[in-house]
């Protein structure tokens, strides 16, 4: 797992509610059986049209755009399939974070086990770097995800939530698997002291 | 396994106490390690999992508690010649191979007892009360209908669960939906799962567990049940249940892998522990009436923005919100639909009666119940497509393939199909359809394409018009 440090970047601002995963990656992409070439697919039929030519209005086909790794969007971002896909699709593009005001639960899990940070703020913090992207599209933003902080483009700064033990995988590069590996006594002992005549397939 | 609450203990709901029955180590700073006692898996987000498994060297911990079907990507008719779409093809090569290395059992395209996911594990019995069940797909919570906890995860904790049996996860906060009354003529089950979900939004749910309780649900079928929990996701909640009771255990008896004998006595004395305790504390809750509901159907495109059939669609400068007003300007430039009235009479183009919604015995009996004696209008494709295929044959036993043939409807093999649109069966950019499936975001039955979801009778009504039809008015 790859560890997260404090990183400054531009933002791709997506000012829409209920961004389901459907549109980060559509459905057709998933008959891959690996994870590449996905961030070319990113937001696929909002970013190209039928002929396969970026839409010059889409976010991601401007400059400001393209070199963010922090994308803004609005309420309940990534609601809707389980695809893991969708942060596979969003961190081979470059991102390295996702602002909202909330995020879909699945969507969140699979975020932060790609070292992909979901940054939840207060809806007036929200509404405030909308504005301040639309008066100046290439303002900055700092992330630290030790202090859990969030600096703005005024200078101010907010802090904001994170599961306590993703934040610890993100900081240490810690490998979930392995942990959970390391727990195999645990595991054993569990399965041995339930009956095997319920809840068993065999 | 499930507990009896000592004397003088805190009481529980049933998502509390499944929860609290399958940890296996609790540290602090960290989730919970959740035991799996199910785990379904297809094509379609595992192969990158048992690619991980491989690397590291790592066996499938628990085969036996693991099922593999293939749904997502394949194709719902010609299953005898060779796939057309050679991806899709590799990918259900690939997943045969990862589950005959890995020792899982694997119900694939020719096998009798292929289907959809959430459809094959309560038809066999796998799916039982108080299990947590886990899939790499969202609606996972179907499986809730048996009063187990159920849930969708991606591909990295699909790769934890083969290797461990387990995985880290925090507790949910619990969510009462309470539905009381008689469900009318003309109304069933997909109507009060899009009711709730229109009242809550696709967000309302989140970071909660639903249970579904009242008088409406204890008096639902098994079928009808899976529907409700189905949608749980559709409302924001990873997993929704229903406590079992004796419609779920005269369901289970005797199914193949469900429990026998003196072992079934045993199941069954302890799942009747399962239900949640009087004087439980649930963190939210919601009443819905039962007998005040008409047919729903949705409008937009996320499964939220749906109303009651004779409703008229919301008008964005109503909305005080501005990006809530935005979204709905969007979901309706992108539908092409005026606001201020209803969808009635909208001239539709496909009609796709499946998914793991509703594709089971009984949603095919209600379709076919209005196609009877009648004919599809001629502007209409219509798609029917088993959830399984032991369904498949339960419908072509009672005739209801010549029902639907003679309609002028087309009769399909088991799958996913349009629901998730991966496997050619699809709409044309523009296209209307009425399904029966869960999602209606931008996109998702095809490019371009337009979904009203609505309940079996509601498409089928439409199928036969032509234009989006409430069933009750059909003459």
């Amino acid at each position: 797992m790859e560890k997260v440090i404090t990183f400054t970047s531009r933002i791709a601002a997506l000012p829409i509610a209920n961004i389901d995963t459907d549109q980060i990656i559509p459905a057709r992409f998933l008959k891959t059986i690996s994870k590449a070439g996905l961030g070319d697919q990113l937001f696929f039929d909002w970013r190209y049209d039928a002929e396969g030519n970026p839409k010059p209005d889409f976010i991601l086909n401007q400059p400001e755009g393209k070199q963010a790794q922090i994308l803004l969007a609005g309420d309940n971002f990534g609601c809707g399939s389980s695809r893991e896909h969708a942060p596979w699709a969003l961190t081979q593009y470059g991102f390295r974070a996702v602002i909202s005001t909330s995020f879909a639960d699945i969507f969140r899990g699979n975020a932060v086990k790609n070292s992909l940070l979901p940054i939840v703020i207060p809806a007036d913090a929200h509404k405030a770097l909308f504005a301040a992207l639309e008066a100046d599209p290439a303002a900055q933003v700092t992330v630290d995800l030790a202090q859990q902080k969030l600096t703005l483009p005024d200078g101010s700064s907010v802090s904001f939530p994170i599961d306590e033990f993703a934040r610890y995988c993100m900081l240490e590069g810690v490998d979930e698997l392995g942990y959970i590996l390391q727990q195999e006594a645990a595991i054993a002992a569990f399965e041995s002291a339930r009956p095997l005549s319920v809840n068993t397939l065999a | 396994m499930p507990q009896e609450n000592g004397a003088g203990s805190k009481p529980r709901t049933i998502i509390e106490k499944v929860w609290d029955n399958h940890v296996v180590a609790e540290k602090p700073g960290a989730p919970a390690l959740l035991y799996v006692d199910l785990h379904l898996v297809h094509e379609v987000t595992s192969p990158q999992a048992f690619s991980g498994l491989r690397e590291r060297g790592l066996k499938v911990r628990r085969p036996d508690l693991t099922i593999g079907t293939t749904d997502h990507s394949i194709p719902t008719h010609n299953r005898d010649l060779p796939i057309v779409d050679k991806i899709a093809e590799t990918q259900i090569v690939q997943f045969e191979k990862n589950c005959n290395d890995f020792g899982i059992p694997f119900y694939g395209p020719h096998s009798a007892k292929q289907g959809i996911v959430h459809v094959i594990g309560p038809e066999q019995g796998f799916t039982q009360p108080g299990m947590t069940v886990v899939c790499g797909d969202s609606h996972t919570a179907t499986h809730g209908a048996f009063g187990a906890l159920a849930f969708g995860i991606g591909t990295s904790q699909v790769e934890h669960v083969l290797a461990s049996q387990c995985l880290l996860q925090t507790a949910s906060k619990t969510f009462e939906v309470r539905v009381e009354g008689t469900l009318r003529e003309g109304v069933g089950a997909k109507d009060i799962i899009l009711n709730l979900i229109s009242r809550i939004g696709i967000g309302g749910g989140n970071g909660c567990v639903f249970e579904f309780a009242g008088a409406a649900i204890r008096a639902l079928s098994m079928e009808e049940r899976m529907t409700v929990c189905n949608m749980s996701i559709e409302g924001g909640a990873r997993a929704g249940l229903i406590a079992p009771d004796d419609t779920t255990y005269q369901y289970l008896a005797g199914r193949p892998y469900a429990p026998k004998g003196e072992a079934w006595e045993r199941a069954v004395s302890l799942w009747r522990k399962l239900p949640t305790d009087a004087g439980s504390k649930y963190d939210k809750s919601i009443y819905i009436d039962a007998g005040a509901l008409e047919p729903m159907i949705t409008f937009g495109t996320n499964p939220g923005m749906g109303i009651g059939i004779t409703s008229a669609v919301p008008d964005p400068s109503s909305i005080s919100d501005p990006v809530e007003r935005e979204s709905l300007d969007k979901a309706l430039r992108y539908m092409d639909l005026p606001s201020g009235k209803s969808l009635l009479g909208h001239p539709i183009d496909v009609v796709f009666i499946g998914s793991c919604t509703n594709s089971r015995i009984s949603d095919l009996r209600a379709a076919a119940q209005i196609f009877k004696g009648r004919k599809v209008n001629p502007k209409v494709r219509v798609m029917v497509v088993p959830g399984s295929q032991q369904i498949k044959q339960q419908a072509q036993a009672e005739g209801l393939d010549t029902i639907f043939m003679e309609a002028g409807a087309d009769w399909r093999e088991a799958g996913c199909s349009m629901c998730i649109a991966m496997n050619g069966d699809q709409l044309r950019p523009g296209e209307y359809s009425v399904s029966t499936s869960n999602r209606n975001f931008e996109g998702r039955q095809g490019k371009g394409g337009r979904t009203f979801l609505a309940s079996p009778l509601t498409a089928a009504a439409s199928a036969v018009m032509g234009v989006v039809t409430d069933v009750r008015t059909l003459r």
